[in-house]
């Protein structure tokens, strides 16, 4: 296998081209929207109007009635033939379904579901039912659903949290004794989500004369066919998932079992394919697919020379009404619940609440993202108090590169870094100290203008003991991923892969190890998406994982199949395995070049002639590999320590932006990242990802809110409201690189496709706060609205 | 209402079909030309994902009536393509740039894109924000799109524009 790092790689590391592009600039990817087979049925959903309601009655006669109605479908018929669709928490009382049974917990939940000749016609179908409502008050805030007389969102839970938990690792109480100084804060990372282009869609088929449903989706979860099985209550090998579907986008957030429930339900009803494709306001509203929404309340307790000892954390997260694998995201951050720094101990105490919101989801950097924007909020503050550089506060804190690997008192040891290094290259890359005057002179004019600093660490690699900390029940410590190279009579190579992508360059990722490995041009190399009944053991293009997990995958397939062409060559040219040599697919007699097998004779020798193979070696030339998640495996020890994620790779961020006085809007002026993902595996890919993220995260930072009246009415229900960022607002973001690889994965690589969202809302409040403090001015909460900061200029203008 | 008969140039193609009233030109080209590289992402007016040339200017095709589009010239990404199906420049572009993830917004921005330098064949940055600025993208963060654009623009002028 290639040494990490080594300097004489051939096709990693090096640009060449995404091999997915060319299908999606000419218009020819396969979307889930694009799979429409004959004799498809349409589904339209009528959402509730109200956050909370008895629903006392349904009358789907005159919608029935309508010409070209298929099925209507109210959640009790549902109820009756599906089971609870599955949820990371063991909450047994807080039952989620594709359509609600009895009662409606937030406005947009769906109440019934029309299937159609077209969706036209299941559109105005949902005009003709009428469905009678008891409304009753709803609960919106977290913080009074706590308390003991508020409205109860699952009455059968007997309260509205869903989970409360702490954790103490190392000695706090003595640390915070100790501190010469200790500071408190509260800071909100409002509700928002990743919000893809494409909304999430699925078309369902059941096949009667396979008994087999077969799904296309636009999905990006773990286990979901075993979650389809689980509703539908039909075995595991009945579900058939299409992973050559292109997704139009993810990060995270395309969750969709209750619509594919609720489709796969509705196909074997009428024996027709179904399709169910959410319109935007059905997925802002009422998809099920918000982020973390989370409020912060910490200590902080560090020295006179800035070094930070201890913290105390509490994190409330409001995961809405239904929770699915939503509060999971108050336990992944434990595995650098530390950030980059060397603090000594932590008190930790998450809690989830539900609320008459539409649902959580997983986002992107799956809940490290406001745990990261707390984190640089509380290392800023501690600079603020001090007087010290921001910058400085960062050099004193940060794990050293001769400290690896280091063990945060979480237990999770990060496997390597440099994070003086980098940071000293994002000073370079902005012109720290011009970037600085710049900021000065513009406020001699006159402008608010801050420069913000914040870093960020991105577990990569995935494993999944932090469900074990949150529920025991939850006994899984594998999170593997399985690639199979094969190679045909005429010697081309194909890889099969087991899962759909959404835009990572998964194809070229194995194309390239493999083209590594093998010594081919990774043009020539195809990489398919299996059907998961075809497919390997495989979850899915989560915990940016899959430069580790694939790559891993796809390196050690190519090493097994390597091993079998040698056999066969060291067998028909009568040499011992350590006499030859391979190159490029010919295998050499080291002693003499003149004898040697090529790549075409050896596969077909592999193909055709049994008689020239070694005994003991079965025909034909393929291999799978299995690749489990480097480290960890284990469960928590009685301190709950345990090796959570494996790979760490880091980055640190630098914008500049003024905030008009007037009318509190912040235009971004500049913005600089350096960052280190060990071995980079595509160069455009990664720059891709760090900057798409950071695009993201200015997103949150800045625009995107997902509002509730404080009566629970969702105002946030088409792209007017829920503002995502366009090319006007996202500045051009230069970024450098640092390369300390790993000493875990194939080639060094860790994880990439979530630093910039974990970094951008961080580094952004933090130009907001470096803009405000000449005011005397600050502001902890996300996004932070032109409204709010014009209203707090105004409110608190100390000049 | 019922459907109406139809005629428009597609893609350099007269093609005729009947529409209802109601159904919008994106998901005509979509369903009923099958021309499925134009995508669907709000269907009111904001993403850009839809984006189609209409007589020779992007607009959004899912504020535009199939009726409407009688008589009218359209081009979709499948459009931009060289007779042969292979990629056009801006779509080489595209792809040398990594000017794309998902691929989902692509369509629209890669019309955007060629309508503006069909009008301006070497824009400026502004030139081009200005031009992509009704083209969401989650995936990029923008920085290789305007990379793509600047690199069309290039080839553009080497092709004589
Ligand atoms: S689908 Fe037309 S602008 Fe969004
Ligand atoms: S490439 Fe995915 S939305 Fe633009």
């Amino acid at each position: 296998m290639s040494e990490p790092g080594r300097s004489n790689l051939v096709h990693i590391s090096r640009k060449r081209r995404v091999k997915e592009d060319k299908r999606f600039v000419s218009g020819t990817g396969c979307y889930v929207q694009d799979v429409v087979p004959a004799g498809t049925k349409h589904v339209a959903v009528l959402p509730s109007p109200y956050p909370r309601a008895r629903i006392l009655s349904i009358d789907l006669e005159r919608a029935v009635a309508l010409d070209g109605v298929n099925a209507v479908v109210t959640g009790e018929e549902l109820a009756e033939h599906t089971a609870p669709l599955p949820q990371g928490l063991n909450l047994p009382n807080v039952v989620w379904r594709p359509l609600a049974v009895g009662m409606a917990r937030y406005a947009g939940e769906w109440v019934v579901a029309v299937a159609a000749d077209s969706v036209h016609i299941a559109e105005d179908a949902l005009d003709l039912i009428e469905v009678e409502y008891d409304p009753l008050p709803a609960i919106i805030d977290p913080e009074l659903a706590m308390s003991e007389d508020a409205p109860l969102v699952h009455p059968e839970h007997g309260s509205n949290i869903l989970y409360s938990g702490v954790f103490t690792w190392g000695p706090v109480a003595e640390d915070f004794e100790a501190a010469d100084h200790q500071l408190t804060f509260r800071a909100r990372w409002g509700r928002s989500s990743t919000v893809p282009i494409e909304t999430f869609g699925v078309l369902a088929a059941w096949r009667e004369g396979t008994d087999t449903l077969e799904i296309w989706a636009s999905i990006q979860m773990p286990k979901y066919a075993e979650q389809i099985a689980h509703a539908l209550r039909i075995p595991l090998n009945s579900v058939n998932v299409h992973n050559d579907v292109d997704v139009g986008g993810a990060y995270g957030v395309k969750r969709g079992i209750k619509h594919t429930v609720l489709a796969g339900y509705l196909s074997r009803k009428l024996g027709a394919p179904v399709r169910l494709i959410e319109d935007r306001l059905v997925n802002l509203a009422g998809g099920d697919a918000h982020g973390p929404d989370r409020i912060f309340d910490t200590e902080v307790a560090f020295t006179k020379e800035g070094i930070i000892t201890s913290l105390k954390i509490r994190a409330i997260d409001d995961a809405g009404a239904y929770p699915g694998r939503g509060p999971y995201q108050l336990a992944k951050p434990i595995t650098a619940i530390t950030g980059p720094y060397r603090i000594n101990s932590v008190h930790y105490e998450a809690i989830s609440i539900t609320t008459n919101k539409t649902g959580q989801v997983p986002v992107r950097g799956f809940g490290q993202a406001p745990t990261n924007f707390m984190l640089e909020t509380a290392v800023d503050k501690v600079a603020m108090q001090l007087g010290i550089d921001r910058l400085e506060v960062r050099r004193r804190n940060f794990i050293r590169s001769d400290e690896f690997p280091y063990t945060i008192p979480s237990g999770t040891a990060y496997d390597s870094g440099d994070y003086h290094a980098v940071l000293e290259k994002l000073l370079d890359l902005a012109d720290y100290d011009g970037l600085i005057q710049t900021r000065d002179q513009r406020r001699s004019e006159g402008m608010l203008a801050g420069v913000g600093i914040a870093t960020c660490l991105e577990p990569s690699g995935g494993n999944t003991m932090f469900e074990y900390l949150m529920n025991p029940a939850a006994e899984i410590t594998t999170f593997m991923e399985a690639c199979q190279v094969r190679v045909d009579a005429q010697g081309g190579i194909t890889a099969i892969m087991g899962t759909s992508g959404a835009g990572q360059g998964h194809e070229t990722l194995v194309a390239t190890i493999l083209g590594e490995e093998l010594e081919f041009d990774p043009e020539d190399i195809r990489v398919i998406h299996a059907d998961s009944l075809a497919g390997l053991p495989t979850l899915a293009p989560v915990a940016s994982r899959m430069a580790i997990m694939l790559g891993g995958a796809a390196a050690g397939a190519a090493q097994k199949l390597k091993d079998r062409v040698m056999r066969i060559a060291a067998h028909n040219l009568g040499i011992p395995i350590t006499g030859l040599e391979y190159s490029g697919g010919t295998v050499f007699d080291r002693a003499d070049h003149a004898r040697k097998l090529s790549w075409q004779e050896i596969c077909f020798i592999a193909h055709n002639q049994i008689h020239k193979i070694p005994e003991g070696l079965e025909p034909g030339l393929q291999a799978i590999h299995v690749f489990q998640v480097p480290g960890g495996g284990q469960l928590p020890d009685d301190q709950n320590r345990v090796q959570l994620y494996p790979c760490f790779a880091f980055q640190a961020h630098i914008p500049l932006i003024e905030i008009d006085p007037g009318t509190g809007k912040v235009t971004i002026v500049a913005y600089f990242i350096a960052h280190d993902c060990g071995t980079i595996i595509n160069p455009d890919i990664v720059r891709g990802m760090v900057i798409g993220g950071v695009a993201q995260g200015i997103g949150v930072a800045l625009y995107e809110k997902f509002a509730y009246t404080p009566d629970g009415q969702f105002i946030s229900g088409t792209f007017a409201d829920y503002v995502l960022p366009s090319v006007f607002e996202i500045p051009y973001v230069q970024v450098t690189e640092h390369c300390t690889p790993s000493p875990l994965t194939s080639h060094g690589q860790k994880g990439t496709g979530e630093g910039g969202y974990l970094g951008a809302p961080a580094a952004i409040a933090s130009a907001v706060n470096d803009a405000l403090a000449p005011r005397g001015l600050s502001l902890h909460e996300l996004p932070m609205a032109m409204a709010d900061i014009e209203e707090l200029l105004n409110g608190g203008d100390s000049i | 209402m019922k459907p109406r008969k139809i005629t428009l140039e597609v893609n350099g193609r007269v093609r005729s079909a009947t529409a209802e009233p109601r159904l919008t030109l994106l998901d005509f080209l979509r369903y009923a030309l099958n021309l499925t590289g134009t995508h669907m992402g709000c269907e009111h007016g904001v993403c850009g994902a839809c984006t189609v040339m209409f007589d020779g200017l992007a607009v959004r095709s899912c504020l535009i009536y199939a009726v409407q589009a009688d008589g009218h010239d359209v081009t979709t990404v499948e459009g931009l393509c060289n007779g042969d199906g292979t990629p056009g420049p801006i779509q080489e572009a595209f792809q040398d740039a990594h000017g794309l993830q998902c691929g989902y917004c692509t369509p629209g921005m890669l019309i955007s894109a060629q309508a503006l330098l069909q009008s301006t064949p070497d824009p400026s940055d502004d030139e081009i924000r200005e031009a992509l600025g009704g083209n969401l993208c989650r995936c990029t963060g923008y920085a290789q799109i305007i990379d793509a654009v600047r690199l069309a623009a290039v080839s553009f002028q080497g092709a004589g524009g």
